[in-house]
């Protein structure tokens, strides 16, 4: 029954997944499609440990960090690209 | 039904609830008018599914094993931190590249608060370039 409710919760963040790319694939403006990604990182990091209890074990949980890392400096870089229209600033004034 | 597997059975209750509010969170970010109340579907709920995933696995794993895992503890901090920060800063920029809101928006009172600001760095421009004169 554990292996039941387990698999059950990854076929729905599946379906959050899949249900996040039309969202990208349709998404009217930039924003949209960048909190459509943020929303598919957060969910990976949530299936990486459904992963890691279903096959009880801790060696998956090293990803749900990095995964963390990535999509949260994936999602400021391209907020930085929307506002400024550049992501490294050079200094103007010396 | 002994102790153990109750104690299993609290972990996937808690990652079962936590996939339920992923994919009501989803169903907002398509069901939504504009960017500002998708960002508010997509950023908000997904946290608390993440929150609710982590913590069920986190508690799997304490009352299985009996071992504190401080790689998700890590993991929960951090998603619990950085989630809503960048929920706040992509609306930030949209806000800022003048992105369209629905027609139903009543009021917009970040924009007032914005001129506001405008002005007065403007006029903080103007008296530096004066001094520099």
């Amino acid at each position: 029954m554990i292996k039941a409710m387990l698999l059950a919760s990854m076929v729905l963040f599946v379906v959050a997944i899949a249900i996040a790319l039309y969202s990208i694939i349709r998404g009217p403006s930039l924003p949209d499609r960048v909190i459509s990604l943020d929303f598919i990182g957060v969910n990976l990091i949530s299936i990486i440990a459904v992963t890691s209890v279903f096959f009880h074990t801790k060696a998956f949980l090293e990803v749900i960090l990095i995964l963390g890392i990535l999509a949260f400096i994936s999602t400021i870089a391209l907020s930085k690209y929307i506002e400024r229209g550049v992501i490294i600033e050079r200094k103007r004034h010396k | 039904m002994n102790v153990s597997d109750i104690n299993e059975f609290l972990g996937a209750l808690l990652i079962l609830i936590g996939s339920v509010i992923s994919v009501i969170s989803a169903y907002g970010i398509i069901r939504f008018p504009d960017v500002y109340s998708r960002a508010h579907a997509a950023t908000k709920s997904s946290t608390l599914a993440v929150l609710l995933t982590l913590v069920g696995a986190f508690l799997y794993f304490l009352l299985t094993e009996g071992t504190v895992s401080i790689r998700l503890l890590l993991g929960i901090v951090f998603v619990f931190i950085t989630s809503p920060t960048s929920g706040h800063l992509i609306i930030r920029a949209a806000y800022k590249a003048n992105v369209k809101r629905t027609v139903t928006t009543i009021v917009d009172e970040l924009k007032d608060a914005y001129d506001e600001r405008e002005k007065k760095n403007h006029s903080d421009i103007t008296q530096h370039s004066r001094w520099m004169d």
